[in-house]
């Protein structure tokens, strides 16, 4: 669920994951180990997936500037083919010399961080407090080079707002949502009495929203211990989504062919909207017009989602892999990957550049996204613990809320398999 | 091909053994006439030998590697676990995930092979006709399976989406309510045999319709003078004449049917088998516990779980399959140790009637066939 992206790619998954899988084993673990002992060039390969905005002229830069590297990249179809492969291979043979791996695979990769090469210490204040924070294991390692994050605003249909009478520009939209959740779900109630149609895609995806806003959601830090059943926070934004949901929702589920559809055709008029969802809408929608977004989101500042470039410790050239991450995650080089594929930057002074200060979109009525979403990322204050079995739990969540969406089972009843089903994990 | 390359020096005629004899000593001999006897028994297992190492290797060295780790706690980054004995195979009996997921297993599998089956005899049949265009009509059949499933599940998700899927776009245009594919369990199971049905009944029917044409058409002839309508002669012939290949097709689809995982993994986006696990079959479940939760040895439990599941339903499937077709195997309806034992009688008969011993095995093999021919035909008679 919490997966950006990977999700829209599903068909191809299986297939090309098994293939892609299959490729990797046979062609870059060999020549990783052959081509260093050479003395003359080094063989670098970075795993990455869906969209990391390396293109051939970004990697072909390095190799200009670093003539004896050779840089091959391998793109898995889904960042769950890339997930299946990184822990196999972990600890063994195989993996790539730069190797990207999901936030939320991030928890059970730092079970196995002694495996990492860590970042050096004195790259360690150019990424977001928060980005570093939770990829820092016990012993103080940082262990991941932060690429990109998911900093949220607001997207929405400007033409449906118009029909139900609600302000269009975006900038009065974000005035109208300015506020907590319950703000949004009372707009939200609004727009529904004046159209009858859906106000939000799911409660799933709103879910996501309101719980990457929770400190400690579902695990203790201190102790590991499950608390997701006992937390009052976590009932109270189930039953929030959940009240809101039954008249506002379009129940579709995201990243099923019915939510596709619903992009285009109007089944919602807004949605949760990190910067990676934006070429999501803009693929996917392409003839619609009205999309926009504001600057706005419900109770501060949310991040969904984000990456990291890790270098696996037994790798045949570990010290080259750092330096490749390392410029790979430098400021200059995040901006053209914003520019390339809209990964939105998690360092610093990448924050502060003109290029992404001055970017806009031209699908989104040519919103100044590059601003808007520093805005949003600024506005961030919380950074979740997500623990071991974060995954799982959210997961269970996940399926509780539909339930209750598509009508299986009431509110109570689903909740109350929930709970038997996180009592179960561990 | 090997018999008869075998045959001769094991089955010397008299007349060159004699001369032979003479000039050898009969110790060579008798270890000639023993390697020669090996020869003849082992070698035929030996040629067998390629798949069956390779079996060991690739099937059974798994198999049993899977056995290890489902009483481990196992980490598969590690490469290490801890002994803890059945406790994954409680946790897993004790889910009632795992019950639903053997449910809908059943459900599914029951769903796709009995209409599969049907169909497939019913097309099969059409195509055993004198029909224009065989060939072009027996690959059209075989063409769904050429479809990869990912590729299946593409097309039969965007029939059977909940909003706007095409099934239910059609239904509501007739002022039906719409079908929640997704929602409702019975529904999911409906939509996910279809996909299965959809690839795998022109596979079933060709290998029905080779069985068919293997049928002698005197029967038909014979039948057609008799009197027998097409329905007749399909009920009194075609399908008795069918049921080895049944049961093959059978017991492969049985096999396949516990094992689905690629129609219900692509069903929704997630491939978890369903918000309330409407489908989520055992070897999804399996997958998810192993790479979604990274829990190896409980993954373990649970294939060792679904293995014993079907080698039960395999054991089942027999014996109704031995008592139903009698004819399985050997012509006439004995066990293999009452034919032994019928053919020692027979050698014993005639070593009693000849006075002489039948020196090697090879006579007493032919025996043994001469009789249980003699056999089949008293049987054949007394049908």
């Amino acid at each position: 669920m919490t997966v950006k992206l990977s999700r829209r790619t599903k068909a191809i998954a299986a297939v090309a994951g098994a293939a892609s899988i299959a490729i990797i084993a046979a062609g870059c673990a060999p020549s990783s180990d052959d081509s260093g002992s050479d003395g003359g060039k080094v063989e670098l390969t970075v795993a990455t997936f869906n969209d990391f905005g390396y293109t051939d002229e970004l990697l072909q830069e390095y190799m200009d500037a670093n003539p004896n590297v050779k840089v091959v990249q391998n793109v898995a179809a889904t960042s769950n083919d890339a997930r299946a492969n990184y822990f196999q291979k972990l600890g063994k043979k195989g993996l790539a010399d730069v190797e990207a791996i999901e936030v939320d695979w991030l928890p059970e990769v730092m079970q196995y961080s002694d495996l990492l090469a860590p970042v050096p210490a004195d790259l360690k204040d150019r990424w977001l407090d928060w980005k570093t924070a939770a990829a820092t294991d016990a012993d103080d390692n940082l262990i991941g080079y932060g690429t990109d994050i998911g900093p949220e605003g607001v997207c929405y249909r400007s033409d449906l707002f118009a029909a139900a009478g609600l302000p269009t520009d975006r900038e009065e939209v974000a005035k109208l949502l300015d506020g907590d959740w319950a703000k949004y779900f009372e707009v939200g109630a609004q727009y529904t009495a004046a159209t009858g149609t859906a106000f939000f895609d799911s409660a799933g995806g709103t879910y996501q929203g309101m719980i990457n806003q929770v400190e400690a959601a579902y695990e203790d830090p201190d102790s590991g211990d499950i608390t997701a059943t006992t937390n009052p926070e976590v009932e109270e934004l189930y039953n929030q989504v959940l009240d809101a949901s039954a008249t506002q929702s379009a129940h579709l589920g995201q990243w099923s062919d019915d939510w596709f559809a619903g992009l285009s055709n109007g089944a919602f008029a807004t949605m949760l909207c990190p910067g990676w969802m934006l070429g999501v809408i803009s693929g996917n929608a392409e003839d619609v017009t009205g999309w926009d977004i504001a600057n706005t989101f419900p109770n501060g500042g949310g991040n969904w989602g984000g990456s990291y470039l890790t270098v696996p410790a037994n790798g045949a050239n570990v010290e080259e892999a750092q330096k490749l991450a390392d410029w790979l995650t430098a400021p200059e080089q995040q901006v053209k990957a914003f520019e390339n594929a809209g990964t939105f930057p998690s360092q610093n002074d990448a924050l502060t550049s003109d290029t992404l200060l001055g970017s806009t979109n031209e699908y989104f009525n040519n919103a100044p996204v590059g601003q808007i979403l520093t805005d949003r990322a600024n506005a961030i204050t919380v950074a979740p613990f997500k623990g071991p079995f974060y995954f799982q739990v959210n997961d269970a969540m996940q399926q509780a809320l539909t339930r209750v969406e598509d009508g299986t089972q009431d509110k109570k009843a689903s909740w109350d398999q929930w709970v038997s089903e996180v009592e179960a994990i561990g | 091909m090997t018999s008869t390359k075998t045959a001769p020096p094991s089955a010397p005629s008299p007349q060159q053994a004699r001369p032979d004899r003479t000039e050898r000593t009969p110790r060579r001999i008798a270890f000639g006439q023993k390697l020669s006897k090996w020869d003849f028994k082992l070698s035929p297992y030996l040629y067998i030998s390629p798949f069956f190492i390779l079996f060991v290797i690739t099937g059974l060295f798994p198999i049993a590697y899977t056995a290890v780790i489902s009483f481990m706690d196992w980490d598969l980054v590690r490469n290490s676990g801890t002994f803890i004995g059945f406790d994954q195979y409680i946790y897993v009996l004790t889910q009632p995930k795992f019950w639903i997921a053997l449910r809908n297993t059943f459900s599914i599998f029951l769903l796709s092979s009995v209409p599969q089956l049907i169909l497939a005899i019913f097309i099969a049949t059409m195509l055993d006709q004198n029909i224009r265009a065989k060939t072009f009509w027996r690959m059209g059949v075989l063409l769904p399976y050429v479809m990869a499933p990912v590729a299946v599940a593409l097309i039969f998700s965007n029939m059977f989406g909940d909003k706007y899927g095409l099934i239910n776009t059609l239904l509501g245009n007739i002022g039906l309510p719409p079908i929640m594919w997704h929602s409702n369990a019975f529904a999911s199971h409906i939509a996910i045999a279809t996909m299965v049905n959809f690839r795998w009944t022109g596979y079933n029917t060709l290998i029905l319709l080779a069985a068919m044409q293997a049928i002698p058409r005197d029967y038909y002839e014979a039948a057609a003078i008799d009197g027998a309508n097409k329905f007749r002669q399909f009920t009194a012939i075609t399908l008795p004449s069918l049921r080895p290949t049944l049961i093959f097709v059978i017991i492969t689809s049985t096999i396949g049917g516990l094992q689905i995982f690629d129609e219900p993994r692509m069903y929704d986006q997630f491939g978890t088998g369903g918000a309330n696990s409407q489908w989520l079959t055992i070897s999804l479940y399996l997958y998810d516990i192993g790479w979604g939760q990274w829990n190896f040895g409980r993954a373990a439990a649970l294939a060792w779980i679904l293995f014993l599941i079907i080698l039960a339903i395999g054991v089942i499937n027999m014996l109704v399959t031995n008592r139903l077709v009698r004819d399985e195997g050997s012509r006439d309806g004995r066990s293999r140790r009452d034919r032994r034992a019928a053919a020692i009688a027979a050698r014993n008969d005639l070593e009693h009637r000849v006075g002489g011993t039948v020196r090697d095995d090879f006579g007493s093999t032919s025996t043994g066939a001469a009789t249980s021919d003699t056999n089949d035909k008293t049987t054949e008679v007394a049908r």
